[in-house]
């Protein structure tokens, strides 16, 4: 086993591991400052700010011998022996010169960029740089250009460590982006005509990720530009709901107000990157026709009901019917979907349980670093259709299930949605004449809804609180993040009240009970780590 | 700044001797004041002020804390660039700034909304202070009156009218500190 010296300290490595300076510095609790290094994308050791004193231990006489100048922490392999020491003079007074480096330059328009409070140049400046600045620049205002539709560039704020291009080169493998001009002229660009109107802008469907990967800021995302200060907002753990990648996300938030994603790190599934379409596509979480009044049809029409009595109303009328029928959406998580099934197996043993309608776009995408965007935009179908196998139902598709309810009267139809748009349409209506009670649960009002007998609005992924199964069998599990909308509770804490149980809805728990009763989900048992638990684990013999 | 920091000079406090530990200096002090306008008042001088009928004389007008306004630049737009300092200083949270991209092409970021509940405010100042570009600043106004709370939430354009009443008895603090002027 090498072992490699961080400050004097001994950290032992293991026989295959490739790594370098900041990442055993990091094992050894040392945070090397760096710009240009992200473990995702090659290294370039451009930028120089993790300058490091290296050397060498002789394992047969213990002598050490240090080279006599600074080198980038980086693209320094850690072998046997190697010493790296981070906190001598020599050190602290390079990164000090760097540091003053980078901001002769930089307009320094902090109170207005949305970086500041998670700026890397900021927190650098204050841990490494020096208490002057003595450059004789005052602050001024940075040159802007577009880049595409999602990013625009603040030219004077760059500190050119390149990864936005090695991102577009490495992991999306579209090369949108280069560097012009050489020296202390060099920019970040696109390809322009010579009117500078784009002719290849940055629209590739990973773009959103290179905002999250300039450590300065320089790469403005368009969507979140000047909505909020970072330092407002809370992240919360959670998991993309926009296909079945199941990307590990956070959702940032300010007094219940999502203002953006951002990708978690998590080298089963999502590596350190998210789509734009996920990154953007929780806009449906705020948007004004949401509805958010439970409500029930009456002859002279709907009228509202009260959350404190709809459990007990739409139980005993539930107990009342012959024929029960549920239509399981994608879009529940493993534990609602749990619940509702538990529910409706307990009222009628016969329930018939169908798969709501899983929605696809196009193909599977893979780009050049192996990152997937699935053409199945729904992020729970294998959880709900393991959920259902083995509670000892066959699960219907959504196509069957209108044909089995046009031949067969139900004496009441419960169906969720949570999808963002519109997802049924009259055809639907027409199939499920013969049932007499309907139920419908969804974000947004659609044919369905509106002829719905009670009509009971739902939470969106952000509010929901569960586990997702992804399409290589991960289950993850998230909290909420925001509250629900006034008048909406989350489908969870109905189903949870539904079943008889008291307090509140506890994901947690439900998922215990799920890993004890259903063999598939036992690798879920005491508790799923934040990267998720693969439930193939136990198959693989 | 972490309390060993070499650029901290850490002074110990200065030993009360016996007539400080009795207060007496103090106590002296008090008492001439007193003395002095009864002294005043005995000789058929008045020491208080008949307000509402008469204004108090505010001594240093720039330095006093009373309404706030929003400074305009030269070009009599915003000086305010929403950078939210002010609230984030607030410690009374009186301050709601709606931010978006400047309609003026030398000028990235404005505020769209900036409203301070002048009710919630608790007249700190610390606004003031935070403000990097010198554009909240807090007038010699103190007789604030109003019919309903909605009325106390002062929104941009009652800031900047502020502004417009009392740039010529109050110039811009920057200016007289030697601020940042634009």
């Amino acid at each position: 086993m090498p072992t490699v010296f961080v400050n004097g300290q001994e950290i032992t490595i293991g026989d295959k591991e490739r790594l370098n300076g900041i990442q055993v510095a990091e094992r050894a609790g040392v945070d090397i400052p760096r710009y240009c290094w992200h473990p995702g994308l090659s290294v370039v050791a451009s930028c120089r700010m993790c300058l490091v004193e290296a050397g060498k231990k002789d394992s047969a006489t213990g002598k050490i011998t240090m080279q006599p100048k600074v080198v980038p922490a980086c693209q320094t392999p850690a072998t046997d022996g190697t010493v790296f020491v981070t906190n001598s003079p020599k050190v602290i007074e390079a990164r000090a010169m760097v540091e003053e480096d980078l901001l002769l330059r930089h307009p320094v328009d902090c109170p207005i960029c949305d970086k500041a409070g998670e700026c890397s140049l900021q927190d650098y400046h204050f841990e490494h740089g020096r208490e002057e600045r003595r450059a004789d620049i005052q602050p001024f205002t940075s040159r802007r250009r577009e880049l595409g539709d999602t990013v625009t560039l603040f030219v004077d704020r760059c500190v050119m460590c390149t990864r936005c291009v090695r991102f577009t080169r490495e992991v999306s493998g579209t090369s949108e982006l280069m560097v012009i001009n050489r020296g202390a002229h060099e920019e970040i660009d696109v390809f322009r005509d010579e009117n500078g109107k784009l002719e290849f802008p940055l629209d590739n469907k990973l773009s959103g990720n290179v905002v999250d990967l300039c450590p300065v800021g320089a790469l403005g995302d368009k969507d979140f530009l000047y909505q909020q200060r970072v330092w407002f907002m809370k992240s919360h753990d959670n998991v993309c709901a926009g296909c079945s990648t199941g990307c590990s996300i956070k959702v940032e938030e300010n007094q219940d107000h999502v203002y953006r994603l951002k990708p978690r790190t998590n080298p089963h599934v999502n590596g350190y990157w998210m789509c734009d379409e996920g990154r953007y596509g929780f806009h449906h979480v705020h948007d004004a026709n949401r509805v958010t009044e439970p409500r029930r049809l009456e002859k002279t029409g709907y009228v509202n009901v009260e959350w404190s009595v709809l459990p007990q109303e739409l139980h005993a009328k539930l107990k009342k019917t012959s024929r029960l029928a549920v239509v399981l959406s994608p879009h529940l998580t493993v534990e609602e979907a749990y619940l509702l099934a538990k529910y409706a197996k307990s009222i009628d043993s016969s329930a018939v349980l169908a798969l709501g309608p899983v929605p696809t776009q196009g193909t599977d995408e893979k780009f050049k670093s192996g990152f997937v965007i699935h053409a199945e935009k729904c992020p729970n179908r294998r959880g709900v259709e393991s959920v259902v196998a083995s509670l000892g139902g066959s699960l219907l598709n959504w196509g069957d299930f209108l044909g089995l309810a046009e031949s067969e009267a139900f004496g009441a139809v419960w169906i969720t949605g949570g999808y963002k748009t519109n997802w049924n349409d009259d055809a639907a209506v027409a199939s499920l004449a013969n049932s007499k009670l309907l139920i419908v649960q969804d974000c947004f009002a659609s044919p369905l809804w509106d002829r719905a007998d009670y009509q009971l609005p739902s939470a969106t992924f952000a509010e929901r609180e569960g586990s997702y199964v992804n399409y290589q069998d991960r289950l993850q599990s998230f909290k909420w993040a925001v509250r629900p909308p006034q008048g909406v509770k989350a489908d969870g804490q109905l189903y949870w009240q539904l079943l008889g149980r008291t307090g509140l809805y506890n994901a947690a728990v439900v998922v215990e009970e799920i890993g004890r009763e259903i063999p598939v989900f036992a690798p879920a048992i005491g508790g799923v780590p934040e990267p998720g638990v693969d439930l193939k684990v136990n198959q693989i013999a | 700044m972490k309390p060993d920091d070499s650029s901290i000079t850490w002074i110990p406090e200065p030993q009360l001797g016996m007539t400080g530990k009795m207060f007496l200096p103090l106590f002296v002090q008090g008492l001439t004041t007193t003395f002095k306008h009864l002294k005043k008042s005995l000789g058929g001088g008045t020491v208080t002020t008949s307000y509402p009928d008469q204004e108090p004389a505010i001594a240093a007008p720039l330095i006093y804390r009373g309404v706030h306004r929003l400074n305009k630049d030269h070009e009599g737009r915003v000086k305010c660039v929403a950078c939210f300092l002010c609230a984030t200083a607030c410690p009374a949270h009186c301050i709601d700034i709606i931010a978006a991209e400047s309609p003026w092409p030398d000028r990235e970021k404005y505020p769209e909304s900036f409203a301070i509940d002048e009710l919630r405010c608790i007249y700190c100042g610390m606004c003031e202070e935070a403000c990097p570009v010198d554009a909240v600043e807090l007038t010699s106004l103190y007789n604030l009156t109003g019919r309903s709370r909605e009325e106390m939430i002062f929104d941009k354009e009652k800031l900047l009218s502020v502004f417009d009443a009392t740039k010529d008895k109050e110039p811009m603090k920057s200016e007289a500190f030697g601020g940042t002027v634009t």
